[in-house]
């Protein structure tokens, strides 16, 4: 049921409408500017007779008088195959298409369908005529790139209903009926689109259960020492030129993971271009295909609206959720969720609210709490195990951490990947701090090893400082050791070339083995007679580590280089006896 | 028939408000009174109250002034006829010379869809070497230039305008001193650069309004060029100006500031003029280059802070020269490769080596001996200075990579270098 209503301000991309009947909050309204462009927007607050808008557009042109449409239909995403390989805007729209249809720009009041509607699919029916289902219960399923796409029973089901009518196994469009519910007399048709507001977080499914498998990005830093879990959530602020973003993009293209959801959030176009068109031409290892089927872009960048920017990581985050209904491990990805705060912070300056710290709506802390909580693992209804992972992006200002966004986030997420300029400025990456970062989560190598391991690092930052003060001279050669250790541990472990093919991603097997290798040069107590000759040893370990990095799991090039490794030690061994 | 209001309610700043009906969001006014006449815009309509932004600023605006509506928005004319003209930030000529009324367009329009944007892939050549070789300048790329008030930005700005290959330059200044713009004016003039440029001026002492209009209406104008498949360089300076111009009508319309004064959407505001950048499919491209004078060398005041976020890296101009540590361009790696085998190397070699050289230079500060390799470093490290970081000079990039492996010959072995053994026995530099 709609209803309508009179614009009465315009004021930036507030605009509040004042209406007769009923009127529902978030619900969609569109603006009609007198020249018949209707404008997409969203109900945000209701006061009396009056309803405050966030108008997903550019304003201008909208006057007073001009009227409102208000559907009951809260802001909502259509589900259903087809979503694999798409380039979504914050609204859903298909950017390609866009291009095509409407030209360079982006046009206001230009809305395309989500999915194709003309595209078959090869249909198998799960369900028979006669079972009982409940809500997001598999009816049947589709073949989407290498994915079985379970076509659900619709997931605002009450009860149980029976099975009247069920499609058999052959071609359909995601439009046609695949299967007819019955219950008390009423029937429901069933096609393979649903619908799903964006601001419910969408979960139908037996229990959530603890995350406890690490999800392996193949980054050493992140598996081995601050690792994050199928279904957990990590944040990686940092200042501009850390890596943030890049970081990001490694990650998308070498996690262990199904599928990615990738949210351009208010950041650079250049950026998401790079993804565009590049990933329709990288082969993701696993599956050898390209790295493109089995990503979904949502893209707003930052010269797009801002209040389709607040609503594009929604639609990011109910997109993996609605995979991770169908059954697979999805990790999404937003960059950067401080340009979504941003977002509700000049709205919330529209709606002259009562502004928190720095400015940002007092609110900011639970919904980004209710953001990360979105994430998770559960066990679905027909006992598969599914997740979603959440890994986002914080873009502190002036690089200082002590700001809402990030303390917020901390608050909420299981691993905090700490970029600092310090490590980008020395050309360390990746530029995590390993002495910030911090995971609640356990990770591919036996935490006591790993905490051992760490130790050095802190140590060696402490006995580093110290050498600043009192120069190399006044520095034990015990100690002097330690720090090295340290920044071999750093130099061959730590950081990773993302450029070269081999050391791009570090597999969990390799890991484990180099990790092993690491420690027994950490272990291996040297005698050395002075600095020079110590810093020597470590030059050469160090030269030789990397070179093993660079060269291929099992090769002969791998074994010829431990060799060398091996032989090293071992000749200062003999030194020392 | 044009309706004409003859009641203003409130002036306060540079806004006044008035009651009118029927007038879109965005839509322009011109406000006529005995001090002359302004455009005007509409910021914010609440029931028939309308609050618009007088371009020229209220001073003398009075109550009883007659007000009347465009019924659109900003537009501005767009031709060939362009060129050589000089525009204040409102789009008024400010050469003497006649109104442009064809072709109007609308200024500040929709975002292009990143879908049909191609990445940037093409050098531009600067013959500035410490861009050229080390930090590249990119076509569609957005880099501001960072620097104190006093550093000689507007000198570089204008090299870059002279030696930089683009079909169109459209230089927007906002803010500027009287001298700067007649600077810029000359420096173009004389180097011939006048004929493919085109120029909106805002000075110190125009109003603060139309230095919010400038960027607009520059970039709507390199837009339209890129369109047509013109490679269009944007030349923006300062844009702190600007951002205190945002920041002096958000305060006048009673937002609440976030960080030192600036409003919440500074960001989105700085965005949406950088994001202007781009490489079409058809070979247009904007390219695009900001001063942001940095208050108190502080990269982390709200300005350049939002700037790095948005822009593709940074020249860092410190002590007169472009400092190779604080700049970056991000998208260097696009192109580097593409020039010569030995472009990447000597820009890692020459920066490694330099840096070296002022690690030693602390050293020598804190009275530590010199050895024979430091006193290679600190001689190395003036070379460097005077010959390459000097932004005077003005040799393309194969001559600036030769000028750099003669520096590094003069003063290293070629194992010192630490540049691949094979790179410099093929340019090594043959001593006689």
């Amino acid at each position: 049921m709609s209803t309508t209503g009179r614009i009465v301000t315009v004021y930036g991309n507030m605009v509040t409408a004042e209406f007769e009947g009923a009127v529902r909050q978030n619900a969609v309204a569109y603006c009609q500017r007198s020249d018949g462009v209707r404008l997409m927007s969203e109900i945000i607050r209701i006061r009396g007779k009056l309803a405050d808008m966030q108008v997903f557009e550019l304003t201008r042109g909208l006057k007073v008088g001009d009227s409102v449409e208000i559907t009951d239909e809260l802001l909502s995403l259509e589900l259903g195959p087809g979503l694999i390989g798409m380039v979504y805007d914050g609204l859903q729209n298909p950017l390609p298409e866009m291009a095509e249809k409407i030209g360079k720009f982006l046009k206001p009041g230009n809305y395309l369908k989500a999915l194709d509607r003309n595209r078959d699919w090869e249909f198998t029916p799960v369900a028979s005529e006669g079972d009982v289902v409940t809500a997001a219960e598999n009816l049947g399923k589709v073949k989407e790139n290498i994915f079985d796409h379970f076509i659900m029973s619709p997931f605002t089901l009450d009860g149980e209903w029976k099975v009247k009518k069920m499609a058999k196994a052959g071609k359909y469009k995601i439009e046609n009926e695949i299967a007819v519910l019955e219950k008390d007399g009423k029937t429901v048709s069933v096609n393979m689109i649903q619908r799903w507001p964006v601001r419910l977080p969408l979960g139908v499914y037996r229990e959530r259960l603890l995350p406890t498998q690490p999800m392996v990005t193949k980054q050493r830093i992140i598996d081995t020492f601050f690792p994050v879990m199928l279904g957990g959530t990590y944040c990686i602020p940092g200042p501009f030129g850390a890596g943030k973003t890049v970081l990001q993009q490694i990650t998308s293209r070498h996690a262990e993971i199904d599928l990615v959801i990738v949210a351009a959030c208010g950041e650079r176009a250049g950026e998401v271009v790079e993804t565009l068109r590049e990933f329709p031409h990288l082969k993701d290892p696993r599956t050898g295909k390209t790295l493109i089927e089995r990503t979904i872009i949502i893209c707003n960048t930052s010269s797009m609206p801002v209040a389709a920017r607040e609503s594009s990581v929604y639609t990011a985050i109910t997109l993996g959720e609605y995979y991770r209904q169908v059954g697979l491990n999805v990790l999404m990805l937003a960059d950067s969720t401080s340009r979504w705060a941003q977002a509700l912070r000049e709205m919330s300056g529209r709606l002259e609210e009562i502004p928190g710290e720095e400015a940002f709506p007092a609110y900011l802390e639970s919904s980004i709490a209710r953001f990360y909580e979105r994430g998770g693992i559960v066990e679905l209804k027909d006992g598969r195990k599914a997740s979603l992972t959440i890994g986002g992006t914080v873009s502190p200002a002036g690089g200082n951490f002590e700001e809402p966004v990030t303390q917020g986030t901390l608050k909420v997420v299981g691993t905090f990947l700490g970029l600092s300029y310090a490590r980008s400025y020395a050309r360390r990456f990746p530029a995590i701090d390993p002495l910030e970062s911090w995971s609640k989560y356990s990770g591919i190598i036996d935490g006591k090893k790993v905490s051992w391991a760490h130790n050095f690092l802190r140590r060696g930052k402490t006995i580093y400082e110290m050498m600043q003060v009192v120069g190399e001279e006044g520095t034990s050669i015990d100690d002097f050791v330690t720090y090295l250790k340290s920044e071999f541990l750093d130099n061959v472990y730590l950081q990773q070339n993302s450029f070269d093919e081999v050391d791009a991603a570090c597999p969990t097997e390799r890991q484990q083995y180099l990790f092993e290798m690491v420690l027994d040069v950490l272990k291996h107590e040297f005698t050395f007679k002075d600095k020079p000759q110590a810093r020597d040893m470590f030059f050469s370990l160090t030269e030789q580590f990397r070179d093993w990095n660079y060269s291929p799991w099992q090769s002969d090039k791998m074994k010829e280089n431990e060799k060398k490794i091996r032989s090293t030690l071992n000749s200062r061994e003999a030194a020392h006896a | 028939m044009r309706k004409y209001y003859s009641k203003i309610d409130n002036i306060a700043g540079n806004v006044a408000t008035l009651k009118a009906d029927n007038v879109g969001y965005e839509e322009l006014a011109v406000v006529e009174g005995s001090w002359g006449k302004s455009l005007a815009q509409v910021i914010r309509i609440s029931g028939d109250n309308v609050a618009l932004q007088i371009f020229a600023g209220t001073r003398g605006v009075s109550t009883g002034d007659k007000v009347s509506f465009l019924g659109s928005s900003m537009r501005f004319s767009f031709s060939d006829d362009l060129f050589g003209r000089v525009f204040s930030g409102g789009g008024e000529p400010r050469d003497g010379r006649t109104e442009l009324t064809d072709n109007l367009i609308e200024v500040g329009g929709p975002a292009v869809n990143p879908a049909i944007r191609l990445m940037p892939h093409r050098m531009i050549p600067t013959n500035i070497p410490m861009i050229d070789v080390f930090n590249t300048l990119v076509e569609g790329q957005k880099l501001p230039i960072f620097s104190i008030p006093g550093e000689p930005y507007n000198e570089l700005l204008s090299r870059i305008a002279l030696q930089a290959e683009a079909d169109v330059i459209v230089f927007g200044g906002m803010g500027l001193k009287y001298d700067e713009y007649l600077y810029f004016r000359r420096q173009l003039e004389e180097g011939g650069a006048m004929s493919r440029t085109i120029m909106f001026i805002h000075t110190a002492a125009d109003p603060v309004v139309e230095c919010l209009q400038t960027p607009d209406i520059a970039l709507t104008v390199a837009e339209q060029f890129a369109i047509q498949g013109k490679r269009v360089l944007v030349l923006l300076t300062d844009m702190t100006n600007f951002a205190n111009a945002l920041k002096e009508i958000s305060i006048t319309m009673e937002q609440i500031p976030s960080n030192r004064g600036y409003p919440g959407d500074l960001y989105s505001q700085l965005a949406s003029r950088y994001e202007k950048a781009v490489v079409f499919e058809e070979g247009g491209s904007i390219t695009l280059m900001a001063v942001t004078t940095m208050p108190g060398d502080d990269v982390t005041h709200p300005v350049p802070d939002n700037t790095g976020y948005i822009t593709e890296g940074q020249f860092y101009l410190k002590n007169g020269v472009i400092d190779p540590f604080g700049s970056l361009s991000r998208l260097k790696q696009q192109v580097n490769g593409k020039t010569r085998d030995d472009h990447r190397a000597i820009m890692d070699g020459c920066i490694q080596l330099y840096s070296k050289c002022r690690e030693t230079r602390e050293k020598r500060a804190m009275g530590f001996e010199m050895s024979d390799w430091d006193n290679k470093l600190l001689k190395y490290g003036e070379s460097f200075e005077n010959e390459i970081m000097d932004f005077s000079a003005n040799v393309g990039l194969y001559d600036a990579l030769a000028k750099c492996w003669e520096i590094l010959a003069r003063h290293f072995e070629p194992r010192e270098t630490g540049i691949r053994s094979s790179l410099c026995d093929q340019f090594w530099p043959k001593r006689d």
